[in-house]
């Protein structure tokens, strides 16, 4: 079904369920390392592997992490919540359960506001957070023997363990209604700014790439007018910003489809396919889960006290909306160029090159223009290219006292990008400082007028303009390094005329 | 006093799917007794805890255990592997998890 037809007959209700994998050096609950891409099975102990005899213990930072989330995401923090066993039969966790939360979990009745670009200018919705809870991640299976790779028709499957155990947080926001047509952008702009949030909070490198922050999508959709809710699906492991839009996007119209033509939705599990941009379905709800969850006698009760949390609301460094807001007033933004900066992922990094020293409108400039372009063509996040806010403030810094052009300022970024060093050493080991000492540049000048005794004779005669050419013939001569109104003002000396 | 039953035959069934023990219909009956006996047993306690004792979940009255999060080296992949049924390309390996396509 068309998407407008869609919602012209249906109002949606969403819910996001989104795990965020801590960056923290050791487990959850043992000193394992947690290096992403390490050797299978090099990172495991007999705690995450269940070993008899074995006992897990709190991570003190994974916790202190997990109130700081709760903490900006305007959640109450519990002054006494306990692990729960979440049990289940499936090999990615050696022990037969994961150690989660069930009933009391540290953080709840939380907001986070989020804004959406509508055609009538920015909105704003809250969204209700739920709860935070803590868990642990679970070992990565590999299905095998089968024809598609999945655990359809695998004849048997293999399981790393080093995952098993990674310290995880879960973020579940209450239903999300009164969205509308906005429904996709609204979901979209909650896991972004969730996604913000975390990395200002530098409680995770959240890269979606590698699984760090993965997301559940919950659709539901009821005749409008209607206030009953809906039967919902779930699309499992949603891994990135553009999928969450999509799949939210995609179940609307297949929810309107199946009640359009008088069928019933099931409350069932699906997987998003990304190279399609659909959903298939999973597990079917109905036969699923009793997880049995009850506390873990293995670990003891977890009540921080209400001074260790007030040390840590002061700790809060600034939250990424009050930075939006303090940029878009310091540097006197207009809501598009805001729009702009946040759209291109570059606002912290913009800003962190104005705290190196740029000012704003050329950090701005290097990172929108040249460096947006560069990640785009190697398809990697912003903030994934090899150059950081101080040097892109560096490379501002060398065009703004001159010893740069542009266009050198472009092959000193193509040198860090490649991983020559920084700007200076990129400069000294291609040569590539403007040439405008008088005596090396004077030489060009004298060369381009005797080769170009007719133009030289135009300017003369008080034709200024013809000088272009003259520089131009000077900027190929020193291979664009001069500084060319260095060279244009010695030309029109040579030549006896005022520029 | 006297208790309904503690647990139904039924919900010992279902435990029993939940923890894959297959049970034959005689030991359902059997197990279904005994567990009633047992938790019935249990349950006593709660005449003696009322509303003011609240239940613990664990037997020290502890809360807060913490470590600090420094990460140590674990197993050697040999010794991690080396109570693995059937090991592939570094990986335990695992029967079938479910059947074929639906």
């Amino acid at each position: 079904m068309a998407y407008d037809d869609a919602l012209a007959k249906y109002e949606p209700v969403l819910g996001l369920e989104t795990h965020v994998e801590l960056g923290t050096r050791s487990k959850m609950f043992c000193s394992c390392a947690t290096t992403f891409g390490a050797e299978p099975n090099t990172q495991v102990c007999p705690v995450c592997l269940a070993l008899p005899g074995s006992l897990p213990v709190v991570n003190g930072t994974a916790l202190e992490s997990a109130i700081r989330l709760g903490l900006a995401l305007n959640c109450s923090i519990a002054s006494w919540c306990r692990f729960a066993r979440k049990n289940y039969f499936y090999p990615d966790m050696p022990k037969n359960y994961q150690i989660s939360q069930y009933d009391e979990p540290l953080c709840f009745d939380g907001h986070l506001d989020v804004v959406v670009d509508t055609p009538e200018g920015p909105r704003e919705f809250r969204v209700e957070i739920e709860r935070v809870h803590m868990e642990e991640d679970t070992g990565k299976t590999a299905h095998l023997g089968g024809a598609t790779g999945r655990i359809h028709g695998a004849e048997y499957s293999i399981v790393d363990y080093n995952r098993a155990g990674i310290p995880l947080l879960e973020i579940v926001t209450k239903p999300i209604e009164h969205t509308g047509e906005l429904a996709p952008l609204v979901a979209r702009a909650y896991v972004t700014e969730l996604r913000d949030l975390v990395r200002a909070l530098g409680i995770s490198d959240v890269r979606m790439e590698e699984g760090s922050l993965r997301c559940d999508v919950n659709v539901s959709l009821m005749p409008r007018g209607a206030t009953e809710w809906g039967t919902r699906s779930e699309t499992k492991n949603v891994n990135s910003l553009r999928s969450v839009e999509r799949a939210v996007r995609y179940e609307i119209q297949r929810h309107a489809a199946v009640l359009d033509s008088g069928g019933r939705v099931v409350q069932e599990t699906r997987h998003f396919q990304e190279n399609t941009g659909g959903t298939v379905a999973g597990r079917s709800k109905e036969e699923a889960q009793d997880y049995r969850y009850f506390p873990d006698p293995d670990l003891v009760p977890v009540a921080p006290s209400a001074e260790w949390v007030e040390e840590l609301r002061a700790g809060l460094p600034e939250l990424p909306a009050a930075q939006r807001r303090r940029i878009k007033a310091e540097w006197n933004l207009s809501d598009e160029e805001l729009r702009d900066l946040v759209n291109a992922d570059a606002i912290g990094l913009v800003a962190a090159t104005v705290d190196a020293g740029a000012p704003p409108a050329e950090a701005r400039k290097w990172w929108l223009n040249e460096l947006s372009r560069r990640a785009t063509e190697s398809e990697v996040e912003l903030a994934a290219l090899s150059i950081t806010p101080a040097q892109v403030a560096r490379v501002v810094e060398l065009v703004a006292e001159g010893s740069l052009t542009n266009k050198l300022a472009r092959q000193v970024i193509d040198g860090v990008l490649a991983g020559e060093g920084g700007p200076d050493e990129v400069v000294e080991a291609r040569g590539l400082k403007v040439v405008n000492d008088d005596s090396a540049l004077g030489a060009a000048v004298d060369q381009a007028i005797a080769d170009n005794p007719d133009v030289a004779e135009k300017v003369r005669g008080g034709k200024i303009a013809a000088a272009g050419a003259l520089v131009g013939a000077v900027m190929k001569a020193t291979r664009g390094q001069a500084d060319a109104g260095r060279a244009r003002a010695l030309i029109l000396e040579r030549l006896g005329v005022q520029g | 006093m006297q208790f309904m039953s503690a647990i139904t035959r039924d919900e010992v069934a279902h435990l029993a799917r939940l923890s894959r023990l297959a049970l034959h219909e005689d030991e359902l009956d059997q197990l279904a007794a005994q567990l009633d006996v047992i938790i019935s047993a249990v349950a006593k306690v709660q005449e003696v805890a009322k509303g003011d004792i609240p239940p613990t979940s664990h037997a020290l009255p502890l809360t807060n255990v913490y470590r600090p999060d420094e990460s140590r080296p674990g197993l050697s992949p040999d010794q991690a592997l080396a109570g693995a049924p059937a090991v592939e390309d570094g990986r335990f390996r695992v029967p079938q998890i479910l059947g074929e396509e639906e």
